[in-house]
C-alpha cells in the first residue's frame, strides 16, 4: 500500500485495520542468486539496489536478530559528507545525494533533516585541519564553510563562547546540508521497499558457516534456519564482520570496539543543528522527540559486549557541559552501546575478497549511518556485477598491503 | 488542614507547615511530604499533560516510576530543573514548581486538539506522510512536530551548582533499604563485612514506610526499622547513603550511585555539592530493589485520579493524605485489598472492589468483607468518565466467555488499580545476569548473575515479608563470607500482617468497547494504547524491540518500568507467541534519569583537562603573552608590546631574532633519556637515522617512522655519552613516542639493554637564537667554551650556567646562530631571568610560538603534524637525507618498500611563492592546475604552512605537492574561500639563507 | 570500568592502563612478503570469545603484559608477563538461552 496522507486518512476511518505488513516474513528458500548477510541499513540498502537497479529479485537478506537492530538502530544519526580525501568525498557525497529524496524514493518518511553539522575548532591545529577540509570539499563541489566564533554562536545560540574555558572555540566548519535522519525509518523503509521488489528478508537466521566448493568459491551458507545455496555472498555485518569472514578463512584488518551513545529526557526545542568537536570528543543534536542525542567515544579495548565503561560517558558529558553549561541539570535517560568495526585508516572496505563470490562491506567504524544509501548503492553494484563500482574501487582490502591508505584519521585525529 | 489530610499518622511532621507554589498558586504542605503528596493533600491530581495528545494527567504512583507527574522546579534563573517527578521531589519551604508541556495553562491546553485527530496520529503515522512536498519536511512539518514534542524546557543559564565524585571499595554493597536490604546489611555487618547501604528514598525502610499495620519481631514496623537503622548507623563498618540511586552496574562489580545532597533543602549551603557520584567497587553486591506495581490496561484508564492502589496506600500511611473521598478499587491482585481496607479505615468511602479474577483468594476477600467492604469478583472496568478528574467508573461483570454482562456506573473521585507486581530486575540485567521467565506468575525473574551479586526479596519474586527478611539476612551473611570475612550466624525473622501480593493480570482487561477506537493506555506519557501495539504487530513489527521503536512504548522517561510487561503481553497475544519468545527489551543505565552534571563532576573550566605549564609560564603571562593550547600544554603565543596586535608583535619578534637575538621557552618539547650499553643500537632501530657513529658531544636531527613507513615524530638528539642519548620529541608527540619506544623495547627488541626515562618535565629549556646569541650567553656560562670552533653547530656540552648544571645545545630552529639551554626545571625561571637581562641589553626580545613557526618556515624546517599528516615518507617530507640507508632494519624500513609508497604521483613537500607577494594563502588551501578549476577537479596537494615573512617582505608557504620536486619553477594555483584560485610558483622550501651561512658563525 | 590485573602490580582500575591490541603478533623479518608485512601491521583475529591481548600499565609500572579476556563478557581469566608461557584458553561455555522458562 502506498503511504500518503490519504492512505492514512482512509485507514483512520477503517480503524487502521487495513495496513498490510511492511515487509514479508518468508521462510528461507533453498537457494538464492545472492545472499546479503546482515539486515542493517547498509545490508538492506544493498539488497534494495540489487533488486531495483540490477534486476536481481531472487535474493535474500539474512539477519541474526531483528532487522535494523545493530548499529543502524543505535547510532546518533549524523549525516555529512565533508570528508578530506577525494575517495571519501566521492563516497559520502554520493550518499548525501541519495539522502535528498530518499523518503520519496522509498515512500517512507526517513525524516532526513538538513539542519547543518557544525564541527568546532578549539586549537590552531583544529583550525588548520578544518580549513583544509573546507578547501578540499569546495574543490570537490561539496559545500562546507568556515564560521568565526560569533557566527558559530549565531548558528547555535546555546554555545559557550567564553574565552576562558579550557579549549575556547576558535571557529567551526559548517556543512549546511549535513543533518540527521530517523535511523529506524531508514532500515524499515529499505526493508519495505526491498521486500516489495521480492527480496526475502529473513530475520532470526544466524549464519554459522560459509560453504565453498572445490575451486574455493562460495557455494552456500549454513544458517540456524538451514542450508542456503548461493554463489554470491555479501557480508555487511559491521562489528561481527571478522567473525563471519573467519568462516571463509579470511582475516580482516578490523578491530571491534564498543561505542556508547546516550539520550537525555525530552526537552522543548533548544538545539537546532548537530555540533561535533573532535578535540574534546563530543557530538550532540536534538531529536524530533526532544531528546538530546549525544555520542561518546569508543572504549579502548576490543569487545563485542554492547556496553562500555562509565568513564567514557563521563568524559563525553564533561565535554558537552563545557560547551553547553546549562545542560548540567539536564538528565540522561538512556545510555547504550554498539559494536563498531574499525579499520586502520578509518575508511571502510567495500570490496571483493580473495574468495570468489564473497564480497564484504565493512569498516565504517563510528560513522557509517550517514553513508547508508551510498554504501548500499555502490556495494549492490559490486555484488551484482562482480566488479567494484567506480566510487567503491579505492576501498579495497589490498590497500593495506600496498600502502594506499585513505587515512581520514591522520588529518582529523578522529573520524565520526 | 484540608479534608484530604488525615487527622494523625504518617511520617510527616504536622507541626512543621511549609508553603509552596504550583503553577503560581500557593499551597501548604508538611515537612516530610513529597510535592506529590502535598498536592494530593490539597486535592490536586491534575499535574501534567501527555506527550502526544496533551491529555490531562494525574499522579499515578508514589515513587520514581511515575510517568505523569513531571514538573519543572525553579530555585532561581540558573537553577531550573525540568522533568522532575513530583513523587520524588521532597517538599521544602518556598518550593516553586511548574507544570510542563501545556499552553496556555494546565487546565486549558490548546494542543489537546491533537486528541481529536488521534485516529490519524496512530503509532508510526509520521513514517507514512509528511513526504510531500519534499522541502516541507525540514521547513514546515518538522519544526511543528518538534515544537509540540519535548517535555520541560532546558535551563537557560549555566548551572552554578557543583557535582563531586568519590571512589570507594567495600565488601558488600546493598542496594535498596527495604526489609530485604535492611536485614542483608545487618547480617553482613554482623558477619564482619564493610557495607554500603544505598536507597533512593529520603528514609530507609522501603515498602515498610507505607505500612501501618505490620509487626516485625513483635514490634511495629516503625520501631523495628528505627532499631535496625540505628544499629547500622552506629557501626563504623557501614556507610548509609539515603537519597542515593544505584543507576549503573558495570563490569567487575563496579556500581555507580548518585547521591542527591541538597535538592531537598530550602537553602542549601554553598559548601555542599548538589550531587555526589559514588563509584563503588564491591566484592559482593546485594540487589534488594523491590517490585513495582503495574497499571491495568482498561478503556480511559488515564484520567487524573486513577492511580496505583499501593500508591494510594502509601500516600495515606506515609504522608497522611487521602487521595480521594470516594474510591473504586480495580484489581487483579491481593495487595489492593489492603489498600482498600486502610483507606476505608481512614474514612475514605470505598464504593467497591472490582476484582478481575473469578475466584480471588477467600482469606483476602473475607478480610475485606469483615471490614465492611463490597467485593465483586469477575469484574472489570469498561471505561471511566470525567474531564480533568475521574468522576465515575463503568464497572462490568465478566462472563465466562470474557464478554461483559451487567454494567453499572459508579461515582468516584479516585480509582485505585493494581495489575500485579513486576520484580525490579533492572540492575541484575545490567550486570549481564540471565533471566528466568515464570509462566505461572508471568514475571521475569533474576537467573544466574553476571557478576558476584544476588537478588533478594521482591525483586527476586519473594513477596512474603518473613521470607524476604530471612532471605535478606542469609544473603548478607553469605556475601560477607564470600568477600573473605568470618561470617555470622543464621537468623530467622517473624512478622505479622505483611502485604499479600499474589495475583496479577497482563495486557488489556476484558471490556465491551470497540477495541479499534477506544483508548486503553499502556504508556501514559507517550500516549501509547493497546491498539497502537496491535497495529505495530499487524504491520510486521514482531520483535518487542521493533514494537517499542515503532510505537515508542517503553521509551518514556520511566523507560517502561510501568508499561513494558503490559506492552509485551499485548504484542505476544497479537502475534500468537509466548511472552519470552517475543523478547524483552534490554535494560540500560541509568536506572532513573541522572543529571549530566553528575557525570561531568568537577571536570569543568581549568579542571576539564589537565593543564601543563612550563616553569616560566607565569613569567610569560606577566609579560602579557597570550597562550595557545598545544596538546595539554599552554605555550606563549607572542609577546605584544603596548599597542601591538598579533601581526605587529610577530613581525617585530621575527625581525629581532634575525638582527639581534630572541629568547624562546622551548620547555614543552618532549625529552627522553635513552641509556644503556645498547642505547645506540636501540636508536638505530627506532629512528631512520644511523647513530652508531655519532660522536659524544654531537647532535643529530632524528626522524622516527612507525613500521608503516610514514613520518611519526622528529627531534634533535644529543649523544651525552657512549651509552646515553638526550632525545627530544615534538611537544604533542612525547607520550606516544615514549609509548612506542617502550613497546618495541619491552616486546620486540628484548635483546637490548636500555633504560628509557621521560625527562620532559625535568628540564626547562630556553632557546637563545640570533646573531648575538653567543654574546648573550657568554657571561653566564661556566666551564664550557662556546666559541665557534670549540662548540660547532649541532653539538652539546655539559657545564654550568648561572651556577646551575646545564646541558647546553648548540642547535637552531630559526636558521640563526642558536643555543638551547637545558637546566633543571626548578632553576628555569632563575636562569631565564639572567638570560632575559642579557637579551634586553643586547637589544633582543622574547618570542612566542607564532614567531617560532614563521622563522622555521623561512628556513623550510618542517613541523611534524602540520607539514606532515601521517601520509608522507621521510623522503617526501624532504628529510630523506636523514635515512640510514645502510642499516639492516629500522622502524619503517620494510613499510617504505611497499609498492604504493614507492610509486609515482606521491606528494612531496615543497615551497610556494605566491605571485602576489602580499597574499598569504590559507593553511589547508588546495593546489590545483588552473585558476578556475572545474568542480571535482583533482587536488595536486595542499598548503601545509603559510605566513607573512617580515624578513623577506613577502608571504611564504610550504605545501605537499604531487611530484613537487620535479615541478620547481612551475606555477600552480591555490584555492581561496573568497574568490578564484590564485597563482604561486613552486620553490625550494628554504626561503632564507639557503647556504646556511648564518648558522655557522 | 574494568578491573585489570597487572602481573607486576596486582589488580588496578582500567583507567591506569592502555590496551595495546592483539598479543603475540611477532614482527617479521624485513625480508618478508608484502602480505606478511600487511598481516603484521593490520590483520587481526578480532576474535569473539577468549582473546589474548596486550595491555600496558601506563599510569603504573609502565610494563606491557598479556592477558586472556573474553570479548563478549569482558571478563579476564589470566594475565601473564611478556615471554612467559601462554596460559591455556578456557573452553567456551555453551551459551544458554537468554531467558530460561520455568513454571
Amino acid at each position: 500500500m502506498h503511504f500518503s496522507f490519504f492512505s492514512l486518512l482512509r485507514q483512520a476511518f477503517a480503524k487502521h485495520e487495513g495496513w498490510p505488513r511492511q515487509w514479508r516474513d518468508p521462510e528461507p528458500k533453498p537457494a538464492y542468486d545472492a545472499v546479503i548477510v546482515g539486515a542493517g541499513g547498509h545490508g538492506l540498502a544493498t539488497a534494495y539496489y540489487m533488486a531495483a537497479e540490477h534486476g536481481m529479485r531472487n535474493i535474500a537478506v539474512v539477519e541474526k536478530g531483528w532487522l535494523g537492530g545493530g548499529n543502524t538502530g543505535r547510532n546518533t544519526t549524523i549525516i555529512r559528507s565533508n570528508y578530506l580525501w577525494e575517495e571519501s568525498e566521492a563516497l559520502y557525497d554520493h550518499a548525501l545525494d541519495i539522502w535528498q529524496d530518499l523518503s520519496q524514493v522509498l515512500n517512507y518518511n526517513v525524516m532526513y533533516s538538513a539542519r547543518g553539522v557544525l564541527m568546532l575548532a578549539h586549537t590552531i591545529h583544529d583550525v588548520q585541519v578544518a580549513k583544509r577540509h573546507i578547501h578540499a570539499n569546495r574543490l570537490a563541489g561539496i559545500e562546507n564553510e568556515w564560521l568565526d566564533p560569533g557566527q558559530c554562536k549565531d548558528f547555535v545560540p546555546v554555545l559557550n563562547l567564553d574565552p576562558n574555558i579550557r579549549y575556547p572555540i576558535m571557529g567551526g566548519a559548517l556543512q549546511r546540508k549535513g543533518g540527521v535522519a530517523r535511523h529506524d525509518a531508514v532500515a524499515w523503509g529499505y526493508a519495505r521497499a526491498a521486500s516489495a521488489l521480492g527480496v526475502d528478508i529473513i530475520q532470526n537466521c544466524e549464519v554459522k558457516g560459509i560453504r565453498r566448493d572445490a575451486s574455493g568459491a562460495v557455494c552456500g551458507l549454513d544458517t540456524t534456519r538451514g542450508m542456503i545455496a548461493t554463489k554470491k555472498v555479501g557480508v555487511v555485518a559491521a562489528g561481527h564482520t571478522s567473525v563471519l569472514m573467519q568462516m571463509a578463512g579470511v582475516r580482516m584488518p578490523l578491530e571491534s570496539y564498543p561505542l556508547q551513545a546516550l539520550v537525555s529526557e525530552p526537552l522543548k526545542p533548544i538545539f537546532p543543528c548537530v555540533v561535533m568537536s573532535n578535540t574534546i570528543h563530543a557530538y550532540i543534536s536534538q531529536s524530533d522527540k526532544g531528546d538530546l542525542v549525544i555520542g561518546a567515544g569508543t572504549d579502548q579495548y576490543n569487545s563485542y559486549s554492547q556496553t562500555g565503561g562509565l568513564h567514557i560517558t563521563q568524559h563525553t558529558l564533561d565535554a558537552i557541559c563545557e560547551l553547553f553549561p546549562m545542560f548540567r541539570r539536564v538528565r540522561m535517560l538512556r545510555n547504550w552501546g554498539g559494536i563498531v568495526d574499525v579499520t586502520p585508516d578509518r575508511s571502510p572496505i567495500i570490496a571483493k575478497t580473495p574468495v570468489p563470490g564473497l564480497f564484504v562491506n565493512c569498516g565504517w567504524g563510528t560513522g557509517g549511518f550517514k553513508a547508508t544509501p551510498g554504501s548500499g548503492h555502490v556495494f549492490a553494484h559490486t555484488v551484482a556485477t562482480g566488479e567494484p563500482h567506480r566510487i567503491a574501487a579505492p576501498f579495497t582490502i589490498e590497500r593495506f598491503k600496498t600502502g594506499r591508505l585513505i587515512d581520514e584519521a591522520a588529518a582529523a585525529a578522529v573520524a565520526h | 488542614m484540608s479534608r484530604f489530610r488525615t487527622e494523625a499518622g504518617g511520617r510527616v511532621k504536622r507541626d512543621k507547615v511549609l508553603s509552596f507554589t504550583f503553577d503560581g498558586v500557593a499551597y501548604q504542605g508538611l515537612t516530610g511530604d513529597t510535592l506529590a503528596s502535598a498536592l494530593l493533600a490539597n486535592g490536586v491530581h491534575l499535574v501534567g499533560r501527555s506527550f502526544k495528545y496533551h491529555r490531562p494527567r494525574g499522579i499515578v504512583t508514589a515513587g520514581p516510576e511515575d510517568q505523569n507527574a513531571l514538573i519543572t522546579l525553579r530555585r532561581d534563573a540558573a537553577r531550573e530543573t525540568p522533568n522532575l517527578r513530583a513523587t520524588q521531589v521532597e517538599l521544602y519551604q518556598g518550593l516553586e514548581a511548574e507544570s510542563q508541556n501545556r499552553w496556555p495553562s494546565l487546565k486549558f491546553d490548546v494542543n489537546a486538539i491533537n486528541g481529536l485527530a488521534s485516529s490519524l496520529f496512530v503509532s508510526g503515522f509520521y513514517y507514512k506522510t509528511f513526504m510531500w512536498p519534499r522541502s516541507f519536511w525540514k521547513n514546515v512539518y518538522e519544526p511543528r512536530i518538534r515544537a509540540a514534542a519535548g517535555l520541560g524546557k532546558a535551563p537557560a543559564k549555566a548551572d552554578p551548582d557543583r557535582y563531586t565524585s568519590r571512589y570507594v571499595h567495600c565488601d558488600v554493597l546493598v542496594i535498596g533499604a527495604g526489609p530485604a536490604g535492611l536485614t542483608a546489611a545487618l547480617a553482613a555487618k554482623e558477619a564482619g563485612a564493610t557495607v554500603i547501604l544505598a536507597d533512593e528514598g529520603a528514609e530507609f525502610g522501603g515498602s515498610l514506610l507505607g505500612d501501618a499495620v505490620t509487626t516485625i519481631e513483635g514490634k511495629s514496623t516503625d520501631a523495628w526499622m528505627s532499631d535496625v537503622v540505628m544499629n547500622l548507623a552506629m557501626s563504623d563498618k557501614v556507610r548509609m547513603l539515603a537519597r542515593t540511586t544505584a543507576f549503573g552496574y558495570f563490569a567487575d562489580n563496579f556500581v555507580a550511585l548518585v547521591e542527591r545532597v541538597t535538592d531537598h533543602l530550602a537553602a542549601p549551603s554553598d559548601a555542599l555539592p548538589r550531587e555526589r557520584l559514588w563509584q563503588v567497587r564491591a566484592k559482593q553486591v546485594i540487589l534488594a530493589t523491590g517490585a513495582l506495581e503495574r497499571p491495568l490496561v482498561f478503556p480511559e484508564n488515564d484520567r487524573p485520579g486513577i492511580m496505583m492502589a499501593e500508591a494510594g496506600r502509601s500516600f495515606l500511611n506515609r504522608y497522611g493524605v487521602k487521595v480521594g473521598l470516594r474510591a473504586v478499587v480495580f484489581t487483579a491482585t491481593d495487595s489492593a485489598y489492603r489498600a482498600a481496607i486502610d483507606l476505608k479505615q481512614a474514612g475514605v468511602d470505598i464504593q467497591l472492589i472490582a476484582d478481575l479474577r473469578a475466584r480471588p483468594p477467600a482469606d483476602v476477600v473475607d478480610e475485606a468483607l469483615a471490614c465492611g467492604l463490597t467485593v465483586r469478583a469477575a469484574s472489570t472496568l469498561c471505561g471511566t468518565q470525567g474531564g480533568l478528574r475521574v468522576s465515575a467508573a463503568e464497572v462490568g461483570e465478566v462472563n465466562g466467555d470474557l464478554t461483559i454482562g451487567r454494567k453499572e456506573v459508579v461515582d468516584c473521585d479516585v480509582v485505585l488499580m493494581s495489575g500485579g507486581w513486576t520484580p525490579n530486575i533492572n540492575l541484575h540485567s545490567q550486570s549481564r545476569g540471565r533471566l528466568i521467565y515464570n509462566e505461572t506468575t508471568q514475571n521475569f525473574l533474576p537467573g544466574a548473575p553476571g557478576y558476584d551479586n544476588v537478588s533478594i526479596g521482591a525483586c527476586k519474586g519473594t513477596y512474603d515479608l518473613s521470607a524476604t527478611m530471612n532471605e535478606g539476612y542469609a544473603a548478607g551473611e553469605a556475601a560477607a563470607r564470600a568477600s573473605g570475612r568470618k561470617g555470622g550466624m543464621k537468623k530467622g525473622f517473624s512478622s505479622l500482617g505483611g502485604l499479600a501480593m499474589g495475583g496479577g493480570h497482563l495486557g488489556v482487561v476484558p471490556h465491551d468497547r470497540d477495541p479499534g477506537r477506544v483508548k486503553a493506555f499502556v504508556d501514559f506519557q507517550h500516549d501509547v494504547t493497546a491498539k497502537d501495539i496491535k497495529l505495530a504487530t499487524r504491520e510486521g513489527f514482531q520483535s518487542i524491540e521493533h514494537v517499542k521503536r515503532f510505537t515508542t512504548t517503553g521509551m518514556a522517561t520511566d523507560q517502561g518500568k510501568t508499561s513494558n510487561m503490559n506492552a509485551l503481553a499485548i504484542a505476544a497475544k497479537a502475534i500468537g507467541k509466548a511472552i519470552p519468545e517475543v523478547g524483552l527489551t534490554t535494560f540500560r543505565l541509568p536506572y532513573t534519569p541522572t543529571t549530566f552534571g553528575n557525570f561531568a563532576g568537577t571536570a569543568r573550566g581549568d579542571l576539564f583537562d589537565p593543564i601543563r605549564k612550563t616553569p616560566m609560564h607565569d613569567w610569560a603571562a606577566a609579560q602579557g603573552a597570550p597562550f595557545e593550547n598545544v596538546a595539554l600544554w599552554k605555550r606563549a603565543w607572542y609577546f605584544p608590546k603596548a599597542g601591538e596586535d598579533m601581526h605587529a608583535a610577530v613581525n617585530r619578534e621575527c625581525k629581532t631574532v634575525r638582527t639581534t637575538v630572541g629568547m624562546f621557552d622551548a620547555s614543552t618539547l618532549g625529552k627522553i633519556e635513552v641509556v644503556g650499553p645498547d642505547a645506540a643500537e636501540f636508536m638505530n632501530r627506532m629512528y631512520v637515522n644511523p647513530w652508531t657513529k655519532l660522536e659524544i658531544g654531537r647532535c643529530r636531527y632524528g626522524i622516527m617512522c612507525r613500521d608503516d613507513g610514514f613520518v611519526y615524530d622528529d627531534g634533535v638528539v644529543g649523544r651525552m655519552a657512549a651509552d646515553r642519548f638526550h632525545v627530544t620529541t615534538t611537544t604533542g608527540g612525547a607520550p606516544r613516542v615514549m609509548n612506542l619506544m617502550e613497546d618495541y623495547l619491552q616486546t620486540e627488541f628484548t635483546d637490548l639493554k636500555v633504560f628509557l626515562t621521560s625527562t620532559t618535565e625535568q628540564w626547562a629549556v630556553i632557546a637563545v637564537q640570533g646573531p648575538k646569541a653567543r654574546e648573550v650567553l657568554a657571561p653566564l656560562v661556566e666551564g664550557i667554551d662556546i666559541g665557534k670552533d670549540a662548540m660547532p653547530h649541532m653539538s652539546v656540552r655539559e657545564g654550568r650556567i648561572c651556577g646551575v648544571p646545564t646541558r647546553l645545545f648548540r642547535i637552531s630552529f630559526t636558521g640563526e646562530l642558536g643555543f638551547e639551554v637545558n637546566v633543571p626545571a626548578d632553576y628555569g625561571q632563575g636562569v631565564l631571568d639572567a638570560i632575559w637581562r642579557e637579551v634586553r641589553e643586547a637589544g633582543g626580545c622574547a618570542y612566542g610560538t607564532e614567531a617560532m613557526h614563521v622563522l622555521r618556515a623561512e628556513k623550510g624546517y618542517i613541523i611534524v603534524g602540520q607539514d606532515t599528516d601521517g601520509t608522507l615518507t621521510p623522503d617526501e617530507a624532504g628529510v630523506g637525507w636523514a635515512v640510514g640507508k645502510a642499516k639492516a632494519d629500522f622502524l619503517g624500513k620494510r613499510g617504505l618498500m611497499r609498492p604504493d609508497l614507492t610509486g609515482p604521483s606521491r606528494k612531496q613537500l615543497i615551497g610556494l611563492l605566491t605571485v602576489d607577494p602580499k597574499r598569504v594563502p590559507d593553511e589547508g588551501a588546495q593546489l590545483v592546475a588552473s585558476a578556475a578549476p572545474a568542480k571535482g577537479s583533482h587536488a595536486l596537494g595542499h598548503v601545509t604552512s603559510a605566513y607573512w615573512s617580515e624578513n623577506l617582505g613577502r608571504s611564504i608557504a610550504m605545501a605537499q605537492l604531487e611530484n613537487g620536486r620535479a615541478r620547481l619553477g612551475e606555477t600552480v594555483y591555490i584555492t581561496s574561500l573568497t574568490g578564484a584560485a590564485f597563482p604561486a610558483v613552486v620553490a625550494d622550501p628554504i626561503f632564507y639563507d639557503k647556504a646556511g651561512a648564518r648558522i655557522d658563525v | 570500568m574494568l578491573l585489570v590485573t597487572c602481573p607486576y602490580c596486582g589488580p588496578r582500575p582500567e583507567i591506569e592502563f592502555r590496551q595495546a591490541g592483539e598479543a603475540h603478533i611477532a614482527r617479521p623479518a624485513i625480508t618478508c612478503s608484502d602480505d606478511e608485512w600487511a598481516d603484521f601491521l593490520y590483520m587481526r583475529d578480532n576474535h569473539k570469545g577468549y582473546m589474548r591481548e596486550r595491555w600496558r600499565h601506563v599510569a603504573g609500572c609502565g610494563r606491557f603484559f598479556n592477558v586472556v579476556r573474553h570479548t563478549v563478557t569482558d571478563k579476564f581469566v589470566a594475565s601473564y608477563k611478556v615471554g612467559e608461557e601462554k596460559p591455556a584458553i578456557p573452553a567456551e561455555a555453551a551459551a544458554g538461552p537468554r531467558v530460561e522458562i520455568v513454571r
